[in-house]
């Protein structure tokens, strides 16, 4: 403390009288609130994640670990020859990092919870969803950061996009599109949970045999029967399927809208599930 | 001047329940515009309950509350544009500075960015955190801690302010500060409502005090009436030398007429006094004899005093701490309006 204990309180008034006349809120209420509080709340984000920048070396790891993993050791007992498996797994892989990019949000949003700075917010007269919003806008560094790693090893190794560069980009733009209408269910159950430990428990049980039981690694085909069905309903498969179509040819309008459906599905029940979660929460 | 006739905060029979907990179990309480209200309780009371309440972080499950003019569970949006909260567990943002905790509130009241800059600068100075405030709010001390959340409250000049324990865990010097502080809102036309569990806080404080004990309003008062219920304050005197206690003894017995003198620790002797006076007049005729003394000091009753005077047993709370730990010596212990 740089000034003796008595100065703050007692010697000095309080700031405003003097600048501002009347006790009003200040400012005006001004249009598009939930954009502009959203956006507010995502530069929050991004603050700390400059702050801590390690928070993003999940995102570069993961992927190039797995990549490493199934394409060396797996790659030549599945598929052959590991150069074959790679055209193959490369999207799959994007894929699977999209539903693991997704948990960590959850995990935060508890940990803020627990820490009281969403009482703040909840406190200010600002859209109930911008918080939430924020947040997951604020994690599109978090799942840019892991697209590009993903597709850049998998380049790096030898995997070829032989579509074209539009292709591409529209992968990129639908992989984008569906960690971000993923991410609700982990904002879900991070505000429904207890603890940050319950979150990372819960949606990892949820997400493992969601990617296992995908076509991420193996064709449909290969599986037992009774598994088929599942398979053919799995978001994951539908997504895979047209990340596929996008960045090495294929069949892509009807994965593609499957992956939209699945998309607009979770928007449609995890946002409002999460609101009132957000909005219940004590 | 604020008109102090218009009630700005006001609770009818509220009612909340946590599974089996009742923490509130019909609170009564107003709070006119521009004045002070102390909420007095010891542990587990329902202090934080109802002032979550208030600040529309929770609906209550029965009865109504009021914040400027509008009902907290149907228009919280209203409400929420009138007030500030400073709840009783910091809720600043630990990864950010002090300074961009104070603009993103700022931004989220809809100042521009200038303004809220210059905001955030005002309040950093005068909550004294100017020097630290380019640092990351992990690295404060507690009491920086609760300065910046406080500050955080005040951003958007709310007209109504909730203060849960704001000096809970500070030391005296900031203590002091911080009632500087809640004197300035309200010079400032605020209107404040302020929990405690210090009658001494509350008597410096509120223009009114409320006293809730589970989840019930067992007093309320002005704090000179409140003074008047739970009796009269403890003149304490520790002589400096131990033969003269008898001495002390027999001066304390004029200044008291009627009441008795109890030895309270080894060597200090306090007697109840029914106002100010009797202190000066212990310090005339402890300078008459010159018998020196090493401490002398007039006390409110503690918390655990008062509650026994109101409700005739001692505080017992959820928190472990020893029911009845330091007895009562105030007189009277059966209060007018206590059940
Ligand atoms: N979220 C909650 N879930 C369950 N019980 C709760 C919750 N919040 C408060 N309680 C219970 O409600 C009662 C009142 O709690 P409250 O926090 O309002 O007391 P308080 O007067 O603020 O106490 P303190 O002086 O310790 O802060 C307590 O018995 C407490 O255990
Ligand atoms: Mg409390």
């Amino acid at each position: 403390m740089s000034t003796p204990p008595s100065s703050a309180a007692t010697a000095s008034t309080p700031p405003s009288s003097a600048a501002t006349a009347g006790r009003v809120r200040p400012a005006q209420r001004r249009p598009f609130p939930l954009v502009r509080h959203s956006l507010a709340l995502m530069v929050r984000s991004l603050i700390k994640l400059r702050r801590t920048p390690e928070q993003l070396f999940d995102v570069v790891a993961t992927p190039v670990l797995f990549m490493a993993i199934f394409v060396y050791v797996f790659g030549g007992a599945i598929s052959g020859s590991p150069k074959e498996y790679l055209q193959f797994v490369v999207p799959g892989l994007l894929a699977q990092m999209l539903a693991f990019v997704a948990v960590p949000i959850g995990i935060n949003l508890n940990t803020d919870i627990t820490k009281g700075i969403f009482d703040r917010f909840r406190a200010l007269p600002i859209p109930r969803a911008a918080p939430l919003v924020g947040a997951v806008m604020g994690d599109i560094v978090r799942y840019s950061t892991t697209i590009a790693v993903t597709l850049g090893f998998g380049l790096l190794v030898g995997f070829r996009i032989t579509t074209s560069i539009w292709a591409a980009a529209a992968a990129v733009a639908l992989a984008l599109l569906f960690a971000l209408c993923m991410s609700w269910i982990s904002v879900w159950f991070g505000l429904i949970a207890r603890t940050p430990g319950a979150v990372s428990g819960i949606l990892y049980t949820l997400i493992m045999p969601l990617t296992f039981a995908s076509t991420i690694f193996v064709p449909a085909s290969t599986l037992p029967g009774w598994l088929q069905g599942f398979v053919r309903a799995n978001p994951l498969t539908h997504l895979v399927g047209a990340l596929r179509g996008l960045l090495t040819g294929g069949a892509v309008s009807g994965p593609l809208v499957w992956t939209l459906a699945w998309c607009a599905g979770f928007v449609v029940v995890f946002v409002p599930l999460a609101l009132r979660a957000y909005r219940r929460r004590t | 001047m604020a008109d102090t006739s218009e009630i700005v905060i006001e609770a009818e029979g509220l009612i909340k329940n946590f599974g089996r907990t009742r923490a509130l179990r019909g609170v009564d309480l107003s709070v006119r515009r521009g004045t002070v209200l102390g909420v007095l309780g010891p542990n587990g009371a329902g202090k934080t309950t109802a002032v979550r309440i208030f600040a529309t972080l929770i609906e209550p499950d029965g009865g109504h509350a009021r914040v400027a003019g509008y009902d907290v569970a149907k228009h919280p949006q209203k409400v929420r544009e009138a007030i500030g909260l400073t709840g009783q567990y910091a809720s600043v943002d630990e990864d950010l500075t002090g300074r961009q905790n104070l603009v993103l509130i700022g931004m989220l009241l809809d100042l521009r960015l200038g303004e809220a800059r210059a905001r955030a600068a005002e309040l950093l100075d005068w909550f004294d955190l100017a020097d630290a405030a380019d640092r990351i709010a992990k690295t404060y001390s507690g009491g920086m801690r609760r300065r910046l959340d406080l500050a955080s409250s005040l951003v958007g000049h709310p007209e109504i302010v909730f203060l849960d324990e704001p000096t809970t865990g500070l030391d005296p010097a900031k203590r002091e500060e911080m009632w500087g502080v809640v004197r300035s809102l309200v010079t400032e036309g605020s209107t404040v409502l302020l929990t405690t569990q210090y009658l001494e806080e509350a008597d410096a404080l509120a223009d009114e005090i409320t006293v809730i004990d589970h989840g019930r309003v067992i007093a309320h008062d002005t704090p000179d009436g409140l003074k008047r219920i739970v009796g009269a304050r403890t003149l304490e005197v520790r002589p400096a030398d131990l033969a003269d206690v008898e001495r002390v003894d027999r001066i304390l017995r004029d200044v008291a007429p009627g009441a008795s003198v109890e030895v309270v620790r080894a060597g200090i002797l306090a007697v109840p006094v029914a106002d100010e006076s009797a202190m000066t007049e212990a310090v005339a005729r402890l300078a008459a004899q010159g018998i020196g003394v090493i401490e002398l000091s007039l006390h409110l009753p503690s918390l655990d005093e008062v509650f026994f005077t109101l409700t005739g047993q001692p505080v017992d709370d959820d928190d472990g701490r020893p029911a009845g730990a330091g007895r009562p010596s105030a007189p009277g212990a059966t209060a007018g309006d206590a059940r």
